[in-house]
């Protein structure tokens, strides 16, 4: 048998040609390593083991303290239900929208507004929210006295309500986008369309059709995003100070709170209590699995039951209304961030400020300079770093036709496994090691996250990119690299450039890689931001907030731009974004 | 010079241990092979073998020679073997000028005459900056099989290259193809499932 | 393309840090310590709650770039123990001379936790050139920290004290001490919260409230005795047991920080607040955040007042420019800047029977505004209680009322 390839000629190209070959171990290992390791590092410290901090001897002491700790109970409730809640609310919806609008007009209008709306980092998001919603809030403000006769603002817990449910909110609304976001993705892979139309005709209204006949092909495609949104949802901990339960906090929080102490020995119950988030996730994650299972079983046997269903009309507005309101409460939110940012004093329930001002603006951008490139320096070299990378290894699949794909499933790991249960160990470590926070350290941490959304981004287009371009190519007399960089790179530049967007998006949001790693002395737009939430002045917290949206926007704008710019006059590359 | 010849040495491809096909042939140069069967009967993984791309997945042994030089071990860009697939596939981010001038080997002298002058030869003077999606389907046909040409194959492989093309149009591609690979003294495989292609090129024909 | 990706890490790899070399300057040597800051790094990390306090550090840094040539980073932080933690981090992990903070600002149970664990670089403070201007000998409380010695380890930068402002447009007569206000509250439900302790301005509260309450108020002076502290702590808890259930939100949710409240009075959600800072309500008027009517007043107890120090950890990498900046803020020109209400309107440290006639026009002609109480107006000031107290009362607090 000959091999699908024989050696390059030059030294050069052989040489890369080796380190393509070991791409994906060398990502794989850039990004379990840390995980791995930070997770090692936290189990021995949960377990009394931390000599740094005079911890010899092995106990189970500060799982006892752990336990006892006042509202740990509700504090692990709160961070359950806003695993499963969350989740279920924004699937339920983007499911029953899709299944009411797929093949519609509507469609084709989310698929361009889900961009932007992804774009919206989880702490902007949150601000929007607790701006619109809290008692003096902007929707009692125009509500009030009109129609609710509130002259002050009601005396109602809303926002960091006791059950979390504002923090749930405020994740849904957020999450909704990003599973259609991979939903449309995936649905050109299962042929929805016909799917449909052969239910349809078998005598099925079209949204019970969708539901019934796409959702089971569907949803093992968006698996693994459903899941990250479960981990996130589980350990948040930006949105969660910004608009969560504070009295007590969520587990993840409550485990922050204890790894900065002053007293050094609460480190052991973070340590502890970082253990705990791990096990709630993988526990949130088990349950979800067993709700897979229920709900599966229930879809075949109404499948069977040959039931037309009546309710089609109900459901399908529900996911139209629900997806609805998610995309209004985030268009709200802006609203509110952008009329508080330029506000000057306003008393409720007075709709409008008495006077504007550009006085929170003036004193960003007095403030800006070092957060801003921080944040784009960090951003940049992470997304670079990051779609090279995952190119290298999609290329190697491509050349060396392997898939990696039951390692690959390692690959998002990272977007399981909550933040604080391994960057605790990595903060350890580096303490350990006398590493001054860095840049470039923070690059690395951010990576960790950045890499894996950027590969989901673009591994689907990569890989179904029509063999036959590269094939036609070589028969041209192109090589392996030629071929790369005339073909397979100009063709996918759409999806590479989205999948950049994608990283660039999720390097802006990162808070706690940021606030952890970078030990507050790198600061960014998020770092800032979330930093002054505790501060509460409106109109400072919706000029970050909103310059913190800005960056990512920018950058899904030049990747739908940019591509539409260079193939202005090739008709074939339309659409291919 | 010499006339080519590709000759297809015991060829033998399986697929989980199922044998396909075995193919012991050689083409002359001008002539064209005809390798005919139902679909999923492994028409197509022969030409990928022959051209260098066949997927791991296929178990493959045989020896294969274009001039005397044994192809097996060298990678699909230096086996000079050209493919013309089922669509013209011309390269959407690519003019039309592009697309010849992809095929062009980089050692070529002023690769703007050999563009004009091979755009003038299949009769679309001055498509240079063309967008190719604005052209006919007869016209992507013939920058394809153009581009395929310049690109000097010593070998051609046809890959249903007709069977999406209606009906008189099909005879007149088919026509100019097998035209051009005559005049350029080529040996070629075509594998088809058309009758009518089989007869259209007038040389020996294997049936799977 | 690897070729590319390699040449990326190695950069990379060169932007790793490196372990930095520092060395002890001498403060009694202040030319020396003055060329030796130029050029240095220093990083400051300071509770970053309050954007006007964050605008006049900015200033500050900006003032220090020009005058020595000190590159000032504010490291913003939310709550001044995350710095303490990194710093005792970092001595464990055996850093002695690569720390992360140059400077702290810093009091109370954190410079207790500093000085105990032998965090701190000094004695330095007294010999800074402008220290002999706050007149310590005059001024005890320079050199007591939460009746901690402060031992030329901190160098004073500002006051603070509790005060109570209130919107005059709702409340016409606000409580005048902690027994009004429990039955003021219970008449308004929902009109007064405090933020939620640890915080400090809550934490204040606590004490203030803890002060007005005890009989004795002796024992809160000294060191914590493990077994007295629930009977002495008693009426606190009692009291607020009562005064949760009037509090906004009923007490299940209290604001994150002293500035959330400003909002809140600002919206007319409740019309009495705390604060540290005798010319908040100046402030957030000229600032427009507040409205026009608000007034200010202190407890007729007296109320609790504190300085706030700046430290220098023992493993400081720029010391030298951490004293330099120290000392700048100690200046008159500095003291004036902050105590001026559209800045950051602090009282100053600055003892005004030492300073010049002229600099003290300078101080007198600062308009504070009408919601700025003026030094008699503040009153008696209460001396914070140990810092032993500070964390068994959060302990507690959050044991009773965090998790409910």
């Amino acid at each position: 048998m000959v091999p699908a390839s024989a050696p390059e000629q030059s030294l050069v190209g052989g040489m890369a040609q080796r380190a393509l070959r070991l791409a994906p171990w060398f990502m794989l290992l850039i990004l379990l390593a840390p995980v791995v390791l930070g997770v090692g590092l936290t189990i021995l410290p949960a377990f009394g083991y931390l000599p740094a901090i005079g911890g010899e001897q092995f106990t189970l002491k500060h799982f006892v303290a752990l336990y006892q700790a006042p509202g740990l109970t509700h504090s692990v409730t709160v961070s359950l239900a806003s695993a499963l809640v969350t989740p279920f609310i924004a699937l339920s919806f983007v499911l029953l929208f899709l299944a009411a609008a797929s093949g519609t007009r509507l469609e084709n209008w989310m698929r361009r507004l889900v961009a932007p709306l992804l774009a919206i980092p989880h702490a902007a998001a949150a601000f929007g929210l607790a701006f619109l919603i809290a008692p003096s809030g902007l929707l009692l403000r125009w509500a009030s006295p009109s129609v609710t006769g509130f002259t002050s603002p009601p005396d109602a817990l809303i926002i960091n309500d006791y059950w979390g449910l504002s923090l749930m909110l405020a994740l849904t609304i957020k999450e909704i986008p990003f599973l259609l976001l991979m939903a449309l993705a995936a649905l050109p892979q299962i042929q929805a369309d016909q799917r449909v139309n052969i239910a349809r005709s078998l005598g099925y209204r079209r949204g019970l059709a969708w539901l019934l006949t796409v959702t089971p092909a569907l949803y093992p495609l968006i698996r693994l995003p459903v899941y990250a949104v479960i981990a996130f949802a589980s350990a948040t901990v930006d949105v969660a100070l910004i608009i969560g339960p504070n009295l007590p906090y969520t587990l993840s929080v409550q485990v922050l709170q204890w790894f900065n102490d002053p007293d050094l020995s609460f480190r052991f119950m973070a340590a502890a209590g970082a253990l705990l988030q791990l096990a709630l996730t993988l526990t949130a994650l088990l349950l979800w699995r067993g709700l897979e299972i229920c709900f599966a079983a229930i879809g075949r046997a109404y499948a069977l039951s040959g039931h037309r269903g009546r309710a089609d009309g109900v459901l399908r507005g529900i996911g139209l209304s629900g997806v609805a309101l998610a995309v209004g409460l985030s268009i709200g939110g802006v609203v509110a961030l952008v009329l508080n940012s330029f506000a000057g004093f306003w008393r409720f329930p007075e709709s409008l400020p008495r006077s504007w001002n550009l006085r929170a603006w003036g004193d960003a951008s007095a403030d800006i300079a070092t957060p801003l490139g921080n944040t784009l320096m960090i951003g940049a070299l992470a997304t670079v770093l990051a779609i090279a990378l995952v190119i290298a290894v999609l290329e190697s699949e491509q050349r060396f036709q392997k898939r990696l794909s039951p390692s690959l499933i390692l690959l998002y790991l990272p977007l399981i496994v909550p933040q604080i249960a391994f960057l605790f160990g990595i903060i350890v470590a580096t303490e350990f090691l006398q590493w001054t926070p860095s840049i470039a350290m923070v690059v690395f941490a951010h990576l960790l996250f950045v890499l894996p959304y950027s590969f989901l981004a673009l591994s689907e287009a990569y890989r179904r990119l029509d063999p036959r371009w590269a094939q036609l190519a070589a028969t041209l007399g192109a090589g392996h690299w030629q071929v790369f960089w005339k073909v397979r790179v100009p063709l996918l530049l759409a999806p590479c450039l989205t999948a950049m967007a994608v990283g660039f998006a999720v390097s802006i949001s990162q808070y706690l890689a940021s606030q952890l790693i970078g030990a507050g002395r790198v600061p960014t737009l998020t770092t800032e931001a979330v930093a002054l939430a505790s501060g509460g002045n409106r109109s400072i917290i919706a000029v970050w907030a909103l310059l913190q949206a800005l960056l990512p926007m920018l950058g899904f704008m030049l990747a739908l731009f940019v591509p539409r710019l260079l193939w202005r006059n090739r008709q074939g590359m339309r659409g291919s974004a | 010079m010499k006339a080519q010849h590709l000759q297809l040495n015991n060829v033998r491809i399986a697929l989980q241990g199922r044998e396909l096909l075995a193919v012991d042939a050689v083409i002359n140069a001008g002539e064209v092979l005809t390798v005919m069967g139902p679909s999923g009967a492994g028409k197509s993984s022969l030409l990928a073998y022959v051209a260098g791309f066949l997927a791991p997945a296929f178990e493959a042994s045989g020896e294969l020679f274009l001039d005397g030089a044994h192809l097996n071990r060298l990678p699909a860009e230096q086996r000079r073997v050209g493919l013309l697939f089922q669509d013209p596939l011309l390269f959407p981010h690519l003019s039309v000028g592009g697309n010849l001038r992809f095929g062009i080997p980089a050692a070529a002298q002023d690769k703007d005459a050999i563009v004009t002058d091979a755009l003038a030869s299949i009769g679309l003077q001055g498509f240079e900056q063309r967008d190719p999606e604005t052209l006919s389907g007869g016209q992507k046909s013939r920058v394809a099989l153009q581009r395929l040409l310049l690109s000097q194959p010593k070998a051609v492989l046809l890959d249903e290259p007709f069977s999406r093309l209606d009906t008189h149009l099909r005879r007149e591609v088919r026509e100019f193809v097998f035209k051009r690979l005559r005049e350029a003294g080529l040996p070629a495989i075509m594998v088809t499932h058309d009758q009518e292609d089989a007869e259209a090129a007038n040389g020996a024909v294997i049936a799977l | 393309m690897s070729r590319s990706l390699c040449k990326t890490f190695v950069m990379l790899l060169c932007l790793l840090p490196l372990k930095g070399l520092s060395d002890t300057p001498d403060p009694s040597v202040w030319e020396q310590v003055q060329a030796e800051a130029r050029g240095q790094t220093v990083y400051f990390d300071a509770w970053a709650g309050d954007p006007q306090i964050n605008r006049f550090i900015a200033w500050a840094a900006d003032q220090a770039q020009r005058r020595y040539g000190i590159e000032v980073v504010h490291v913003k932080l939310s709550d001044t123990a995350e710095a303490v933690s990194r710093v005792l981090a970092e001595k464990l992990a055996g850093n002695n001379d690569a720390g992360t903070v140059d400077l702290l600002w810093v009091n109370g149970e954190n410079f207790a936790t500093l000085k105990q664990n032998d965090l701190l670089f000094g004695p330095w403070a007294e010999q800074l050139p402008n220290f002999s201007l706050v007149d310590a000998d005059n001024h005890p409380e320079m050199r007591q920290d939460f009746t901690i010695p402060v031992e030329g380890l901190e160098s004073p930068w500002t006051r603070s004290q509790l005060i109570y402002y209130y919107d005059s447009e709702f409340l016409p007569s606000p409580p005048r001490n902690i027994h009004e206000l429990l039955t003021w509250a219970k008449a308004n439900p929902g009109q007064f919260t405090y933020p939620r302790p640890p915080e400090f301005l809550g934490s204040t509260f606590l004490k203030q409230a803890l002060l007005e309450l005890v009989e004795d108020r002796q024992a809160l002076y000294e060191p914590l005795v493990l077994e007295e502290f629930a009977r002495i702590t008693a009426p606190l808890w009692s009291y607020l047991d009562e005064l949760h259930p009037v509090l906004l939100r009923g007490g299940r949710s209290f604001p994150s920080s002293g500035t959330q409240m400003r909002r809140m009075v600002g919206d007319g959600e409740i019309s009495l607040a705390l604060s540290l800072s005798p010319a908040e309500a100046s402030a957030g008027i000229a600032a427009g955040e507040l409205p026009e009517t608000v007034r200010s007043y202190v407890s007729d107890a007296g109320s609790i007042g504190n300085v706030s120090f700046l430290a220098v950890p023992f493993n400081a990498r720029a010391k030298a420019g951490a004293m330099v900046f120290a000392n700048f803020l100690l200046s008159v020109e500095a003291q004036l800047h902050a105590y001026r209400p559209e800045v950051m309107g602090s009282t100053t440290v600055l003892s005004m029977e030492v300073l010049s006639e002229q600099e003290r026009a300078a101080f007198a002609n600062v308009d504070v505004g009408p919601a700025t109480l003026s030094v008699e107006a503040l009153g008696d000031t209460l001396q914070e209680p140990h810092p032993d107290w500070v964390g068994a009362l959060e302990r507690e607090w959050v044991e009773r009322y965090g998790a409910r």
